[in-house]
């Protein structure tokens, strides 16, 4: 019995230790990025003697991080109205109705989810440069629209995948009811199914809000313009000059505004991130 | 009735349409000029594109600083999947096999690292391998005395300290999926087990593992792909592919010659080969872990 006891104990001890190695960098980031540069040169394990908000205020002014922060808040939001404006009605075709190119359709979707964004940044960037020749302007690159469009884009293969999953659950019964009430096909779908699909709406809202804050090489490629970049962006800008400056907190500050809020998001509504997991399946 | 059947084409044209030609402009066209960009001479010293054939291939094969970033990917593919794929199943395994308090507590401080950008967790951990003020070395420190540890400034060191990252980063996720997975074992199997005396690590081998065969194997597969594209991101952010070159995976050195110097159509040709040898490898890995019957 005492055998069994121990055996448990040790796993405890285990996961404790497991939960301690995200918790204690996390945690400790935080509290470095109200430390005053002085006392960086002290054990890192002290905490801080008191609350030095100038490092934020460094960050969010000098660093620019504030104007990086209303880029990365824009250009999030433009792409999930981009991606779901196309998203949802090309799930709900694929999903309710028959028609020929319909595998051919599902087929591209598919093959899209093994589409690595990484391996096409640079032709997306060197398409746009050419785009940029051709219409003799400097519009296609660093423009927080074109951004938005080339992030609803690659994320359309898996929100699509997921979306056109939960209608096909559906029944029947709503849209035939709604047809014989003389509603249109775009009336039912807007209406009707959109509403009844809202789960899995706001799954696709969660994952990818998450991953479009968090995106950055398409960023780094696209955004060259000093002023056009994103947040994670800036915080690699201020990662390089760290040492250099020997400003120590505002590293950290920055990085505290890139995590935040994705931290609060997940801290509220875990509980649908870790199920929609289950529910997508695995998500690229 | 045919004005009904028409407006349902119209319909579906309309719903389709918009995303088809997203994915066409940024996915699908794209991809193709990976390739077709491979066969130009283009960039560098030369503005113009001209047409060499295989030529950027031939050079390939006797690059040596790409075959150095290809053994950087694979050590990186095989041992973050061999440590993140034994602890996630470690996690996911007692979460759910065993009466654990604060259940939830655990899973839910252990899937944080999956909601960071890779450049917080860049960020993050090189502040933790700073050899002065970092808290690796100053844990190292309580124990013994020396000169501080270059984690990321040791060309041997560098890999592994990128692997460590990596593992951080991806345990929680896999350890939600296999939890997923194992709750749908029957509780039945392991009651039966536990009658004829078999203990907890008994039926994790002998019940668990063939029950959530088909997941792993499937997470296999995607280990392969995804490590080989987080190595990047995480390299790109963390060390910039440094010290001299030390740390470069192969799309990080794509991406060096593709965009940082401009050399299009050699950098093209790198994503070629890289695309050609993950696809074999994940093939490879889909072929060895079929159910032998």
């Amino acid at each position: 019995m005492t055998s069994e006891k121990l055996y448990k104990a040790f796993i405890y001890l285990i996961l404790f230790l497991f939960a301690l190695s995200v918790l204690i960098p996390v945690f400790w980031v935080i509290t470095a990025s109200i430390k005053e540069n002085s006392e960086f040169y002290a054990s890192p394990w002290t905490l801080p003697k008191g609350f030095n908000f100038e490092n934020f205020t460094s960050a969010w002014r000098e660093a620019e991080m504030g104007s990086y922060f209303l880029n990365s808040l824009t250009v999030t939001i433009l792409s999930l109205v981009i991606l779901l404006c196309t998203a949802i009605p090309c799930a709900y075709a694929l999903s309710r109705f028959h028609f020929r190119l319909r595998r051919a359709v599902r087929a591209l979707i598919m093959g899209g989810l093994f589409v690595n964004v990484s391996y096409i940044v640079v032709p997306i960037f060197l398409m746009l440069v050419g785009l940029n020749g051709i219409f003799d302007t400097t519009l296609f690159l660093n423009n927080k629209v074109v951004l938005s469009v080339v992030y609803a884009a690659t994320a359309l293969p898996f929100t699509v995948y997921l979306l056109s999953g939960y209608f096909e659950s559906l029944s029947r019964e709503y849209e035939e009811a709604a047809y014989v009430d003389g509603c249109s096909h775009f009336r039912t779908m807007v209406s009707i199914m959109v509403p009844l699909a809202r789960p899995a709406v706001i799954t696709v809202i969660l994952f990818n809000s998450l991953s479009f804050w968090n995106e950055y090489i398409i960023a780094l490629t696209l955004m060259t313009d000093d002023r056009a970049k994103t947040l994670p962006v800036g915080l690699m800008n201020l990662m390089k000059a760290q040492n250099a400056a020997a400003q120590y907190g505002r590293m950290y500050a920055g990085l505290v505004i890139v995590m935040i809020p994705t931290l609060v998001l997940y801290i509220l509504l875990q509980k649908k991130l870790t199920e929609g997991m289950s529910v997508g399946g695995i998500k690229g | 009735m045919n004005a009904r059947k028409r407006g349902t084409a119209t319909f579906i044209l309309a719903c389709l349409s918009p995303a088809l030609i997203l994915m066409a402009v940024f996915m699908v066209y794209p991809t193709l000029s990976i390739f077709a960009i491979s066969l130009f001479r283009w960039g560098g010293y030369s503005k113009e594109r001209e047409f060499v054939g295989f030529e950027n291939y031939k050079i390939l094969i006797s690059d040596t600083r790409f075959w150095d970033s290809c053994r950087n990917s694979l050590f990186l593919i095989v041992t973050v999947t061999a440590v993140t794929l034994t602890l996630s199943l470690f996690c996911a395994y007692v979460l759910t096999g065993y009466d654990i308090k604060h259940k939830s507590f655990f899973r839910v401080v252990l899937y944080i690292p999956n909601i960071l950008s890779t450049v917080v967790i860049a960020a993050i951990f090189s502040a933790i391998y700073d050899p002065s003020r970092g808290l690796l070395n100053s844990v190292i420190g309580f124990f013994k005395d020396g000169p501080p540890i270059l984690w990321l400034g040791d060309r041997r060191l560098v890999i592994v300290s990128v692997a460590i990252a990596m593992v951080w980063q991806a345990v929680g996720y896999y350890m939600v999926m296999y939890m997923a997975s194992m709750a749908q074992v029957p509780k039945s199997l392991y009651e039966a087990a536990s009658l004829e005396g078999a203990g907890k690590a008994r039926s994790f081998f002998s019940i668990t593992l063939p029950s959530i065969r088909p997941t792993v194997r499937t997470t296999l597969t995607f280990f392969v792909i995804s490590n080989i594209n987080i190595s990047f991101l995480l390299v790109r952010a963390m060390t910039g592919g440094g010290p001299d070159g030390a740390s470069e995976v192969a799309l990080s050195y794509m991406y060096r010659q593709a965009y940082t110097n401009s050399t299009y159509g050699y950098g093209m040709a790198i994503g070629c080969a890289i695309f050609i040898m993950s696809f074999a490898l994940a093939a490879f890995v889909n072929l060895i872990t079929r159910e032998r019957n």
